[in-house]
């Protein structure tokens, strides 16, 4: 079981407020990513449900049971960081072992989960080397295996993959997922990365300066954000926004179209503009187009055919229905 | 041509740094070469440098006229035990001051190290009458207790330096593994801190050992360390030279030898932090 429930929680550092008043219920089994920019909140979130930092106010539930008050050692969670924190003077196996140890389980019983833990971690071949003798991927494998062995009530991830390299990220992000999938224990996942984010979680929870903006599942999130932070936040590229004129015609203070959404043509289409820069990947490209009375230029995605350069007219067609409307406050308009 | 430079430079600090290592050791390269001659050869003028009749003697007038195992004792248990409970008070108060700091935390690792600061005969007297009240005088326990009292501010703000060291992550993440505050600092903290705890430990031995002014004022005969040993024989009797020089020579020795194993673990520790 892992239900959590965060009930009116705040969190003061001093005079500063960094978590304001907030509600979320976690389901069990769930996979939530808290995503946000840095110093949203989100590690301090991540860190105030694993009991390492107090609660200015508010309860914590965990499967029913209050657990405001209740030390990290208590809680039955587990939590795997970004720096891994392995203890460097102890085996792999030791420190597979080491929640077991406290646990009080015996020596035997300690041996059968590490090395159950190790064969799904593909660990077997490392247990008895320290920490420093392994790779990024491996050390992250470590921690994980080390959070597992206990069987927690839920995992807490706080940024696992950001001290990685981009190949390994995408593969230890697949091999979460599937751990997610396997052990069906509710994860809690820390993220400044919106792919992350949109990847793994079930739940997408979005934070800016300590105030959830939206919480909902990835697609929810993309097809209708909740207002313009959301909207930019989620999705990439960015989505473009425009103002003014452009807006008006849409009765709305701001629209928003993603890259996706827009269609180019070398001689007709809504929008007149000059490329910038083009950017080809192979399967797609991406434009940055110029349009006049607006201020950053609009991403487009096409196709990896298009050929266009630096300087050259185009003319861009938004596509109608997936237009974003937002009034003055930013909210998205129905 | 900067390369000669570089060398030549090298040559100078080279030459620098053997003179002053020189001129620190002297006066102890001097009393073990006294302690070889006789009382005559000592105060001998012009000095005698190395050529003179080496006897053993003074060292057999010396343990024969006084119980060096004693008083050898004596500091070891005395000097031992000041550093070993210190280390086991100071573990815990380190430790909250290195990962739970308050806003005070800095003031108070200064205040504990002004302690240092004061002249120790200042508080002579109360510790005296102290020691009358509770009977701790001349008593190996009192000694210990007042020494391990002197050196805690030192025992403290190295631990704590080296504690800093360590990331609060691992201590975190053994929490979450369900460790108690106990076997956080048993298991995690303590052997990740050896090698500083461990020049932490030499260094104080080597003060405890070396600490003259409360080991002489505290002790008459039953507890007294080899600081006493050595007073003894700057009696007013006559200065024998030799025969101090060999009791000298007698209590540094071992302290001596276990600077001498333990210097690349002191220097070690001594930097930590500083280079890394």
């Amino acid at each position: 079981m892992g239900q959590i429930t965060l009930n009116q929680i705040t969190k003061n550092f001093g005079d500063v407020q960094v978590i304001p008043p907030l509600d979320l219920r976690i389901d069990d089994g769930e996979f939530v990513v808290f995503v946000g920019p840095s110093g949203c909140g989100k590690s301090t979130l991540l860190r105030l449900i694993a009991g390492l930092e107090d609660v200015t106010s508010g309860d914590i539930t965990i499967d029913g049971r209050n657990a405001t008050e209740v030390p990290p050692a208590k809680r039955g969670l587990a939590m795997v960081f970004q720096s891994y924190a392995l203890y460097p003077h102890m085996s792999v196996r030791k420190n597979i072992a080491f929640p077991l140890r406290m646990a009080g389980l015996d020596k035997a019983a300690q041996n059968a989960k590490v090395e159950a833990a190790a064969k799904v971690l593909n660990l077997t071949d490392y247990l008895d080397r320290r920490p420093g003798q392994l790779s990024g991927g491996q050390r992250q494998r470590v921690a994980i295996g080390r959070a597992i062995v206990r069987e927690p009530a839920a995992f807490l991830f706080d940024e696992p993959l950001s001290n990685l390299d981009a190949a390994l990220r995408v593969n230890m992000r697949l091999e979460i997922s599937e751990l997610h999938q396997t052990l069906k224990t509710t994860m809690i996942y820390v993220t400044h990365d919106q792919v992350e984010a949109m990847t793994m979680a079930d739940k997408i929870v979005v934070l800016q300066a300590g105030v959830i903006e939206q919480v909902g599942s990835p697609l929810e999130l993309y097809h209708t954000p909740r207002n313009r932070f959301v909207a930019g936040f989620i999705g990439s590229p960015k989505m473009n926004f425009l103002t003014g004129q452009y807006a008006a015609g849409y009765d709305a203070a701001t629209i928003g179209v993603r890259p996706e959404h827009i269609s180019v043509s070398p001689s007709e289409g809504t929008w007149t503009g000059r490329v910038g820069v083009s950017e080809h990947l192979g399967s797609d490209t991406f434009l940055y187009v110029d349009i006049d009375g607006v201020d950053d230029p609009i991403t487009v995605r096409s196709t990896g055919e298009i050929s266009a350069r630096h300087g050259d007219t185009v003319y861009l067609t938004p596509d109608a229905s997936k237009i974003h409307r937002f009034d003055k406050q930013d909210l998205r308009i129905a | 041509m900067a390369r000669a430079v570089t060398n030549r430079r090298k040559a100078l600090n080279t030459l620098i740094a053997w003179s002053i290592g020189l001129l620190i050791f002297f006066p102890i390269l001097w009393t073990i070469l006294t302690s070889f001659k006789t009382e005559a050869q000592a105060i001998n003028d012009p000095p005698l440098f190395l050529f003179f009749d080496w006897t053993l003697e003074n060292y057999a007038v010396v343990q024969e006229r006084s119980d060096y195992m004693r008083f050898l004792w004596n500091s070891v248990i005395i000097a031992g035990g000041s550093t070993v409970m210190g280390i086991i008070i100071a573990v815990p108060a380190a430790w909250s001051m290195a990962f739970v700091p308050s806003k005070r935390t800095k003031d108070i690792l200064l205040w504990m190290l002004s302690t240092k600061m004061l002249p120790a005969v200042g508080v002579l007297y109360p510790i005296y009458l102290l020691f009358i009240e509770l009977g701790l005088l001349d008593t190996r326990v009192g000694l210990t207790i007042v020494l391990m009292l002197i050196n805690l501010p030192i025992i403290v703000w190295m631990l704590y330096t080296y504690f800093k060291e360590i990331p609060g992550e691992i201590l975190e993440a053994a929490r979450m593994d369900g460790a108690a505050l106990k076997e956080e600092i048993l298991y995690i903290l303590t052997p990740m801190a050896v090698p500083g705890i461990a020049s932490t430990l030499l260094l104080n031995i080597i003060l405890a050992w070396n600490e003259a002014f409360w080991t002489l004022n505290l002790t008459a005969a039953k507890a007294a360390p080899l600081t006493a040993f050595i007073a003894s024989y700057s009696s007013p009797e006559g200065l024998f030279y030799a025969k101090l020089s060999a009791a000298s020579t007698m209590a540094i020795a071992p302290i001596l030898i276990l600077g001498w194993f333990s210097q690349k673990q002191l220097v070690r520790g001594l930097t930590f932090g500083a280079v890394k």
